[in-house]
């Protein structure tokens, strides 16, 4: 700036001594020039007045570009007076291992490891790797998410929580109960992952509105590992939320998600009591709603009551085919469709500090299920008894004690009622801490 | 029916327009919202997103916040790390690549003050330390005056047009802010050397620009709720090393400051900590107007 000044003055001395003729202009001309140099002066001295009275923290040793590092462990011990290992959701196609109270006694829960830092000015990645009491090492997410996106968009790529649903994002440390809803476990097989792409728009307006498109391979369920090229699932959603005065804020979510299915395999149990494994292909969708809304009566967010609640729909259609392995009767094919749902209503309210108490109901409906198989007089009802009509549903009881933000303890009972003439009554005692960078608090 | 709809697309109009104003500044706090105001002027669209009630270590990346962030061109926020349990979430959620850490639109206002109490060593066990040192940094003046140049040089930055009258803005102020910080310091003669009781450690740079001492948080830990028996043990330290006054402010329960000023006979004070914080302290000025006579009326 300090060398533009003269050069400006000169290239403006030179411009006036052309223009001398007309002095009308040149007077024009020089009322230009000491506007302008005004305003020089005026920035140079904001300049050399700010120096910093702290030096903004020196440069640091190279250890300083080191991704930033967060560690959660967690621990339960569950006391379950139905063997976990016949839990499942009747009248539902089994969704997974990640469904159900987990095992009994003392279990380590996963442990999460996440790093992250900014690649350059452009990308920031996040790697979250999940080790479980298996000893088996899981990559949760491993994401690039862009940094300067013009136009209020970003895009995520690699592995990802989706974000339909309002939970399915969330880690299960910031979760207010040990488990997943059951419609989470029942329609998406825990939290729904994809490895693809999210490309994400938040709306210019003052109220919050955020719209996103994602594609991916389709692997993680609803769908299945398929050879093909392209995308075997698709996913969007809307999300709004304001804040009423100082104390209220909601959001609310919609969102739709589909994924193809090829030869998903479950086990059945068929009439004459012997295991058979049956497999669905075609194509699964589901749409959902979501409302959040969070009151602090004290201001901050360590004390406040928060209510949440989702409703979802899943319909599936194509093929079910009956005995894969020729071991009974089969292979046998026909048509299969289903319209299934489910909810669930939550509240939960920190009322001090240190305590909160959050209480939950779930409910599933078996919906109607058509199966070709059966229609046709090939099979009975009792050769998919998986899949005989129930109403699941479940009671969730949890109070934590939290010693500071960075630990919990938390007793939970649930009554579970998922399949018929089987009550399950469950009770966990649950740890849970946050080591190392600070976890973000997210609405 | 014509009416309705006219009043639906008025509606429409409201809630999807942007802010018209020339420069939206996003102030993480109530002080750095009334100096941002001070400085930018009334063209300016600044807005706050914690108000003097709310404790600004416990936030979410709410809704709202996230659709303000999006169109702001400045944001001001204290840093040290104050915001890091909700800003950093913020800021990726908000994808607006100008107030991101780093661009001129990004200003943490704690890298251009002295911080005080530095902690030696990190460790949680410590409570919520700020590596950094004490975030709290907004109730000395001179904090405010050092802070003042600063943002006055970033919003010459990103407003280049408008830079001769951001200058002219802080040369009024900072005239009437040393005015005010001598009147001040005239009026607080009677408070140097005088021992208080903080319930969080935020009052220390209120206390060193003062000449006051603290002998004692009621805070076990910072972070952590005053316990019962912390209280007793504070009682009994008391004994040995007295003080007049407990403060707090808003946002803090006021039953430990009652019960150990009863206990030992104490003065308990809420100040206003920020703008916002009390009827008269609806700008700086007031901040520290009501601050000093509350703690003048403390020594009463």
């Amino acid at each position: 700036m300090q060398r533009l000044t003269p050069i400006a003055a000169a290239f403006a001395l030179a411009l006036s001594g052309a223009a001398a003729a007309d002095t009308q202009d040149n007077a024009v001309l020089r009322e230009e020039i000491r506007a302008l140099q005004q305003r020089l002066e005026a920035l140079e001295q904001t300049s050399a007045s700010t120096q910093p009275a702290v030096p903004a923290s020196a440069t640091g040793p190279a250890s300083g570009f080191n991704p930033s590092v967060a560690l959660v462990l967690s621990g339960t011990y569950a006391n379950l007076s139905q063997d976990p290992q016949t839990y499942r959701l009747q009248g539902f196609l089994p969704s997974g291992d990640e469904v159900g109270p987990g095992s009994r006694s003392f279990s380590l829960g996963e442990s999460e490891l996440t790093l992250s830092a900014n690649a350059d000015h452009w990308f920031k990645g996040t790697l979250t790797l999940a080790a479980t009491a298996e000893n088996e090492v899981e990559v949760e997410e491993a994401k690039l998410e862009t940094l300067a996106l013009p136009g209020g968009s970003n895009l995520v790529a690699g592995r990802f929580l989706s974000g339909i649903g309002y939970l399915n994002a969330e880690h299960s440390h910031s979760w207010q109960f040990v488990d997943l809803p059951l419609l989470y476990q029942a329609f998406y097989g825990g939290q729904y992952k994809n490895d693809g792409v999210q490309l994400r728009w938040l709306a210019p307006t003052s109220l919050y509105l955020e719209l996103a498109a994602e594609l991916g391979n389709g692997a993680a369920y609803p769908g299945s590992e398929s050879s093909q090229n392209g995308a075997g699932s698709a996913a969007g959603f809307i999300r709004l939320g304001d804040d009423i005065g100082h104390d209220l804020s909601w959001q609310t979510h919609l969102w739709y998600q589909q994924s193809k299915v090829a030869q998903r395999t479950y086990t059945d149990v068929n009439s004459a009591d012997v295991e058979v494994d049956n497999s669905f292909s075609g194509r699964s969708r589901s749409w959902g709603v979501a409302a959040v809304g969070k009151w602090r009566p004290f201001g901050d967010s360590l004390r406040q009551l928060k209510v949440q609640g989702e409703w979802l729909r899943r319909s599936e259609s194509g093929e079910m085919q009956y005995d894969n392995a020729a071991a009974v009767s089969g292979p046998l094919s026909g048509a299969y469709d289903s319209r299934q749902s489910g909810w669930y209503l939550q509240a939960s309210y920190r009322w001090q500090r240190n305590w909160q108490a959050s209480l939950r109901y779930d409910q599933l409906d078996s919906g109607t299920q058509h199966i070709g198989l059966v229609e046709d007089g090939k099979l009975s009802h009792d050769d998919f008894s998986m899949l005989s009509a129930y109403r699941p549903t479940r009671s969730t009881l949890a109070i934590d004690y939290l010693p500071s933000e960075f630990s919990r303890v938390r007793l939970q009972y649930s009554r579970d009622d998922s399949q018929p003439q089987r009550i399950d009554q469950q009770w966990f005692l649950n740890y849970t801490l946050s080591l190392g960078a600070h976890g973000a608090h997210g609405f | 029916m014509r009416t309705l709809s006219k009043r639906l697309l008025a509606l429409a109009a409201a809630v999807l327009s942007p802010a018209a104003a020339a420069l939206n500044i996003f102030a993480c706090e109530p002080e750095w919202a009334a100096l941002a105001t001070e400085l930018a002027g009334p063209q300016a669209s600044v807005t706050s997103a914690t108000t003097a009630q709310q404790d600004v270590h416990h936030l979410e990346a709410r809704p709202s916040l996230i659709a303000r962030l999006r169109g702001a061109d400045l944001l001001i926020c204290t840093g040290l790390e104050l915001e890091s349990g909700w800003l950093p979430l913020l800021l990726q959620r908000a994808a607006n690549p100008r107030v991101l850490p780093g661009q001129p639109g990004h200003v943490e206002a704690g890298l251009w003050v002295p911080r005080l109490d530095v902690p030696q060593r990190l460790d949680r066990r410590d409570g919520d330390v700020h590596a950094a040192g004490n975030p709290h940094i907004q109730l000395d003046p001179r904090n405010i005056q050092r802070v003042a140049e600063g943002l006055t040089q970033r919003l010459s930055q990103i407003d280049p047009a408008n830079a001769a009258r951001y200058q002219a803005r802080l040369q009024d102020f900072s005239q009437r802010w040393q005015a005010a910080q001598q009147r001040w310091q005239q009026q607080a003669q009677p408070l140097r050397g005088v021992a208080v009781v903080t319930h969080h450690k935020d009052m220390s740079y209120l206390l060193n620009w003062l000449g006051m001492s603290s002998v004692g948080t009621l805070e076990p830990k910072p972070g952590v709720e005053p316990s019962g028996a912390h209280l007793q043990a504070l009682l009994g330290q008391l004994k040995q090393t007295p003080a007049r006054l407990v403060l707090r402010t808003p946002f803090q329960s006021e039953r430990p400051s009652v019960w150990l000023a009863e206990k030992a006979r104490l003065t308990p004070l809420q100040l206003p900590f920020t703008v916002g914080g009390a009827e008269q302290a609806q700008d700086l000025f007031g901040l520290f107007e009501v601050t000093l006579q509350r703690l003048l009326a403390g020594l009463k």
